[in-house]
């Protein structure tokens, strides 16, 4: 995440505004000019595709399509226990998905920081399930994961006895960290690859094992990165969809948050109380963002690149 | 006019002088037991994704490691029936529309975040990095409120907006790093010999930026062709992209064959794996992805 908010070097740097003067150079000086001109489209798509249809959605969210007060969908939403569990139930996916992905993704990432020979056919191989998303995967587990699939024809001829992994919170979970996994590999890859070998090998001249170089260099500098990566995976499994209902159970276990935004959507075209579920839906990943953000920003924030960086 | 490149954006193009890793090491434990864990998923999503292959060869397919008997007909039988030809043709009128708009206005942006500090800065890259951040699905249905509410719901206009939003703040984010590794004084120097914006943008920048433009291009391109939930709740029977037409097949209540379903994965695979191979060749994912030098 590029959230930093730190100007490079090499950027405008004001002195103190001198009086007196015409208002563009001192505009100019704080760093207000006719550059900033290129920010134009940007800013209109964002606006206008982002900003407006969220103000949208929320203000339609107050106007319920069957009358009732302003808050009636969210009253609708949050009185019945069926539809406020599934906040519960995302909680429980993406928890452990997020976990999963970043404790798993962490040592190989850490492992493949360099380059070598193979990395690009792990990366193509990490790169298939980003590239074909979750729909595709979630089709493919049928037949890897099904009672009958190619997972328990293994195990029962090892003699392992048969699993029902698929259909049930198994099979969403499988299918969030089969997307998830390579996702927060390939960021950490690059939180790893920016640590400046030289720290490592600065540690090593003073008698630094591997273990300890890992543990007192390496791991505090990709710690806030780790954290990111958490995060961001957290969010997206936060929003398991497709995989909940095709290899999830989507009216129990895998009932999570965005199937009431869908079926209120897709199924009753009752926009407004979709536009609802999804504002809380909303509030409550911004929550995350915000919590895991502030963790982040107590964590070791110095150069993690020697030299020049 | 000649562009001289610093010795510092040499380092910024995807093959850097590789530094051989000692050679001879003996491979510590750790490392085994990462590589094998590593193997083993590979396999998952090697037999995942392969699956569906076979499935779409395979007439009938009840249980066992293999199908017993193979056909090609699903090929066929997907093309004309199922709106696979219709859909492919979508995917990628909205693809490479939307990576047009969203490189020709996520360039420029990227590249104010990166060199100018004004004031609301901060602001300007938290919203238009929430889009990417948040997962697409908080603000999907409302996008498709308005889109129908203004009256484009289920065109194509109306899918390939959509797409933009995610797409732009992609391309600014992959934008940001490459304009950074840049060394401002080539700007300087280009200001001073006279260069106005414009001339900065295309006789310096582009130039310098082309693997980092490339890479935002086709991972946004990429991206785009698999993208589903905006898509979703945004098109129509005409307008949908492969993957919700794969996904409408499969959700089917009246249950479609499973070996079609597979035969149109199988060619929205061919199509996402000709992009994958294509933003290879260009540029190394991880470098798009990260700071990576």
């Amino acid at each position: 995440m590029a959230l930093s908010t730190e100007p490079r070097p090499g950027a405008v740097v004001a002195p103190a505004p001198p009086t007196g003067r015409p208002l563009r150079h001192r505009l100019a000086e704080r760093g207000v000019d006719r550059g900033l001109l290129l920010l134009l489209p940007a800013a209109v798509c964002t606006v206008g595709l982002f900003v407006y249809p969220f103000l949208y959605g929320v203000s339609i969210s107050f106007q319920p399509l069957r009358g009732g007060g302003a808050l009636t969908n969210y009253t609708d939403f949050l009185a019945d226990a069926y539809q406020r569990d599934s906040i519960l139930k995302t909680l429980r996916l993406a928890v452990p998905v997020a976990a999963v992905s970043v404790a798993a993704a962490t040592p190989l990432a850490f492992q493949l920081r360099r380059d070598f020979r193979g990395r690009g056919a792990i990366t193509l191989v990490l790169m298939l399930p980003i590239t074909f998303g979750s729909v595709l995967v979630a089709q493919g587990m049928a037949r890897v994961f099904s009672p009958y699939g190619w997972l328990n024809l293994l195990l029962s001829d090892l003699g392992l006895g048969t699993h029902q992994l698929i259909y049930n919170y198994w099979g969403t979970l499988i299918a969030a960290v089969l997307t998830s996994l390579p996702f927060s590999f390939l960021l950490l890859m690059g939180f790893f690859g920016g640590i400046e070998r030289s720290l490592e090998d600065a540690a090593a001249t003073l008698g630094a094992g591997r273990a300890t170089r890992f543990w007192r260099i390496v791991l505090p500098l990709a710690l806030p990165g780790i954290v990111s990566a958490f995060t961001l995976a957290l969010v997206e499994a936060f929003a398991i969809f497709p995989s909940a209902i095709l290899v999830g159970q989507p009216d129990n276990a895998t009932h999570v948050l965005t199937l009431p935004i869908y079926q209120a959507a897709s199924q009753r075209s009752d926009y407004p109380a979709a536009a609802a579920i999804a504002v809380v839906m909303t509030v409550l990943e911004l929550a995350i963002l915000g919590l895991l953000q502030f963790a982040r920003s107590r964590l070791y924030r110095g150069a993690a690149a020697g030299g020049k960086g | 006019m000649t562009t001289t490149t610093p010795t510092q954006s040499l380092g910024t193009h995807g093959r850097t002088p590789q530094r051989r890793a000692r050679t001879g090491r003996r491979p510590t434990l750790t490392a085994v037991i990462t590589y094998a864990a590593t193997a083993a998923f590979a396999l998952v999503v090697l037999s995942v994704l392969g699956s569906v292959v076979v499935e779409s060869f395979a007439s009938s397919w009840r249980s066992g490691w293999w199908p017993r008997s193979g056909t090609t007909s699903w090929y066929g039988e997907a093309w004309r029936t199922s709106g696979v030809s219709q859909a492919l043709v979508t995917t990628f009128e909205v693809g490479i529309a939307v990576v047009v708009i969203a490189l020709l206005a996520g360039v420029p942006a990227g590249w104010v975040l990166a060199r100018k500090a004004f004031p609301g800065r901060s602001v300007v890259l938290i919203v238009l990095l929430l889009p990417i951040i948040l997962p697409q699905i908080t603000y999907a249905t409302q996008l498709a409120a308005m889109m129908y509410r203004i009256g484009l719901g289920g065109t194509l206009t109306a899918v390939v907006l959509v797409n933009i939003v995610p797409a732009l703040p992609l391309v600014v984010l992959i934008t940001i790093p490459f304009v950074e590794q840049v060394n401002p004084a080539v700007e300087d120097a280009a200001r001073v010999f006279g260069a106005g914006t414009w001339q900065l943008f295309s006789r310096v920048l582009v130039p310098l930026l082309l693997p980092g433009v490339a890479a935002a291009g086709i991972l946004t391109l990429v991206r785009v062709l698999g993208s589903f939930e905006l898509t979703f709740f945004v098109s129509s029977a005409d307008t949908q992209t492969l993957v919700v037409a794969i996904f409408g097949a499969l959700s089917n209540p009246g249950g479609v064959a499973a070996g079609l379903v597979a035969a149109m994965t199988v060619y929205y695979m061919l199509v996402a794996v000709l992009g994958l191979a294509v933003s290879l060749r260009f540029a190394n994912p991880v470098t798009a992805v990260s700071r990576h030098r």
